[in-house]
């Protein structure tokens, strides 16, 4: 049962009899949700009769897969700082939902997922379409809930939203048995959860850590900054940068925090991990302090654990405390929201220049350039290469656009050498890597920030897993520039088969239909080049398009991301070629 | 197999206060089960407060290993609490009945010592059968097994261990601090989300 939270008795003049369905709908009114993602069927069907009266003020995006409509449901929050709204019918429909589900769990990502359930009597008697989808979500669940009588929805979908955007973003799934969508109740109003007794969402800030961080950084010689998705699940951008400023510290990103500072700051020296930059990875295992902020010690990240920063002195902000030392050992926890801890911190941290310390950074930065970074973006050879198609789309967004990325090579490259001005400009699935998610993340992307440019870059193996939401542009109209980088292999798979199986390219050769064709298709334009000569003018003339383009660019076939932290490696035995 | 060496673990008895809520005996063991560690023994009952129940968990690991779990689990939405603790912090039981055919028992046992010596009570004297109960620590009921044996024993089960924290006040208090706190600043929403507009430009 719910718990005994206080709610507003109203007066029964106030009350109104309406079905549970509608007042599902008068919730996400409430929770001022503008689009939903989802897919109808039998079970949810009284939601979406629900939904019909309220076209005027719920945008409903339908998509062609119930996949598409949590990736998308993703792309949203993950570029509008919103929860993510979804709707699945039961049995096939909600199981659609789990990647999705465990994407943004890993991610933390705020989304409420509604699955329509069969009706309560039928419940656990294999009835058409029944799943337990409550049990096989809970692994992937930030919390979910069966609702089986409709008195219970307002309170339900007010405590879904609460949990999901509160403390550690992340994924709800509240199943709605079928009569409980058609039960008629008394509806007494709609109550915002502000509080639930057993769950703490965020600390009270502990002065006492702040102190002690302060005083460890004010002490390093060689403190180096490592950020991730926190900063900005926090909104504490401007407090971030206000921090490095002050510090004066080299700040180095995951994936999932790229954006949270400029890529031109001069602070910023890179990305992390095993794709990352030489000079951050290098020198991790050097610095004797390292402050890692809203970021979780991904293997990733840290490569091997018994050699990562044993130097250092750790300290680690962030929200949930059970990251605090789960793979690393910390020195000084600080435990709290960083909006919050931030700013203490800044105050209490001296006002220094680490210019010799960040001159090493440029240093192996400088022989980053000249081993990879030089041939990658202006190659000298004929084909072209994932990271020149990168610059280029650089320049002619002046690093304004919102990317997003597919898994894969092109997501490595595109995380690597995408510029980017602007906070929420990186979407991509970073701890479940899931393919297919880029297409549909690219079009909730669109709809969370409808005045911004988004691109998303695809390999050709990631595009055929979810190529049906082609569709939902069709149909939705939605303005999406998509790149496919064509490199005829599933090419992350092929250089792990080059470097550790001998070459061994066992069922990575992966063909592709004529994607210009499936696009018009769809009544989307589009266009492939292969060569150097057409790139600047089709990536004009995609970025310039009213409405979806489909640019396909075939890119060298056998091309490797380097750097890389082979697996099993420490991030300093990073590797150029 | 976890990496942690042998020789750090040892048993623990985790103790969960959480609001009675279904689905949560899932949400807490595959805690366990993902991690591919061994519950060996489970309780869940009511608490002394009301509405809210206790889960009496143990399992043998590294102290490092239980407090990460710990963390898990009082991460949990409906979880208010969670307290770990060595044996020696505990004080605890486990229960245990046996079955015995009453004509055996009652020709060859003296049977009235062999309860006194254990500590045991019969709970039902059939025509067929007797029923014995002990409660104690693992040595003490698997000790009465080893008596009883000798004498066809038919049926044996032993109950989860239960476990009352020795330097503990209950669970009264801490509820009212967290009821206290409500809706007190340790618990408030991250506003900033929904504020997007006004922090989120550079
Ligand atoms: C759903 C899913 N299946 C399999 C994988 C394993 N995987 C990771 S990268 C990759 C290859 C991706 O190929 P492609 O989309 O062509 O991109 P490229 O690496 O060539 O840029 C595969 C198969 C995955 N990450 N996700």
């Amino acid at each position: 049962m719910l718990t005994k939270e206080k709610q507003v008795a109203a007066s029964p003049e106030q009350t109104k009899t309406i079905s549970g369905a509608e007042a599902l709908i008068l919730a996400l009114l409430e929770e001022k949700v503008d689009t939903i993602f989802g897919y109808p069927g039998g079970a949810i069907m009284p939601v979406y009769d629900a939904l019909f009266d309220y076209t005027d003020k719920l945008n409903h995006v339908l998509v062609r897969h119930e996949q598409g409509a949590i990736h998308a449901g993703q792309g949203y929050a993950r570029s509008s700082g919103k929860v993510g709204v979804v709707f699945a019918t039961s049995g096939p429909g909600a199981t659609n939902l789990v990647t999705g589900l465990a994407d943004a769990q890993i991610d933390s990502t705020p989304l409420v997922c509604i699955t329509g359930q069969v009706f309560a009597h039928l419940l656990g008697t294999d009835a058409f379409q029944e799943t337990d989808i409550l049990n096989i979500t809970t692994p992937v669940t930030k919390w979910n809930y069966q609702v089986t009588d409709a008195n219970e929805i307002p309170e339900v979908m007010a405590k879904a939203f609460y949990i999901a955007k509160s403390g550690r973003p992340g994924p709800v799934l509240i199943d709605i048995s079928k009569n409980a969508q058609l039960q008629k109740f008394d509806f007494a109003g709609y109550t915002p959860c502000k509080h639930i007794r057993s769950y703490r969402p965020k600390p009270i800030v502990r002065h006492e850590y702040i102190a002690q961080a302060a005083e460890v950084i004010n002490q390093a010689k060689k403190p180096f900054v490592l950020w991730g998705q926190g900063v900005m699940l926090g909104s504490a951008e401007k407090e971030f940068r206000t921090f490095i400023e002050k510090s004066g510290i080299p700040a180095a990103w995951t994936i999932l925090g790229a954006g949270a500072l400029p890529s031109d700051h001069p602070q910023n020296v890179g990305m992390l991990g095993m794709h990352g930059n030489y000079g951050p990875n290098v020198l991790t295992n050097e610095c004797d302090v390292l402050i890692a902020i809203g970021m979780r010690f991904d293997d990733r990240v840290t490569g091997r654990l018994d050699k990562y920063a044993r130097q250092a002195k750790i300290i680690h902000l962030d929200i949930d405390p059970t990251e605090i030392g789960k793979n690393v050992p910390v020195a000084v926890p600080v435990w709290g929201d960083c909006k919050e801890t931030l700013p203490l911190l800044t105050e209490l941290v001296e006002a220094k220049e680490h210019t010799d310390w960040l001159q090493l950074f440029r240093e192996y930065n400088d022989r980053e350039i000249e081993a990879v970074i030089q041939e990658e973006l202006f190659p000298t050879s004929e084909e072209l290469t994932m990271g020149e198609v990168m610059q280029q789309l650089n320049e002619q967004t002046a690093g304004d656009a919102i990317v997003v990325s597919d898994v894969g090579q092109h997501q490595m490259v595109a995380c690597r050498y995408a510029r980017l001005n602007h906070t929420r400009s990186n979407i991509t699935s970073g701890g479940l890597g899931t393919m297919g998610f880029a297409l549909p993340a690219a079009i909730g992307a669109k709809f969370g920030t409808p005045d911004r440019t988004v691109v998303a870059v695809i390999g050709d193996g990631g595009f055929q897993m979810t190529l049906q939401e082609l569709g939902t542009i069709m149909q939705s109209g939605v303005d999406v520039k998509l790149l496919i980088l064509n490199n005829q292999f599933l090419g992350m798979v092929r250089q792990w088969q080059e470097l550790f199986h001998d070459r061994r390219y066992s069922f990575v050769d992966i063909a592709s239909p004529d994607y210009v064709k499936v696009a018009s298709g769809y009544g989307i334009s589009g266009k492939s080049i292969s060569k150097r000569e057409e790139l600047k003018d089709a990536l004009q003339e995609m970025l310039s398009h009213k409405g979806s383009f489909l640019l396909e660019v075939m890119v060298t076939k056998e091309n490797n991301v380097f750097p890389m932290v082979p697996q099993g490696c420490s991030v300093s035995e990073i590797r150029l070629k | 197999m976890s990496n942690q060496n042998h020789t750090d673990k040892q048993e623990f008895n985790i103790t969960v206060y959480t609001e009675n809520h279904i689905g949560l005996l899932n949400r807490i063991a595959i805690i366990f089960s993902r991690r591919k560690i061994n519950i060996e023994s489970l309780n869940t009952s009511p608490s002394e407060v009301e509405g809210i129940h206790r889960f009496s968990i143990l399992i043998k690991e590294s102290e490092e290993v239980v407090r990460k779990i710990a963390g898990q689990i009082e991460k949990q939405v409906e979880v208010l609490k969670v307290y770990y603790n060595t044996n020696e912090e505990v004080i605890w039981q486990e229960m245990a009945l046996y079955k015995v055919p009453t004509d055996v028992i009652a020709e060859r046992a003296v049977v009235e010592r062999l309860l006194r010596e254990n500590g045991a009570r019969a709970v039902v004297i059939r025509k067929d059968y007797t029923v014995f109960e002990t409660t104690g620590h693992r040595e003490e009921t698997d000790n009465l097994i080893k008596v009883l044996e000798p004498y066809g024993l038919i049926e044996f089960v032993r109950s989860a261990r239960i476990a009352i924290i020795k330097d503990s006040e209950g669970f009264h208090k801490k509820l009212q601090e967290f009821e206290q706190s409500e809706p007190g600043h340790e618990v408030v929403e991250n506003e900033y989300l929904s504020s997007r507009e006004k922090v989120f430009t550079m």
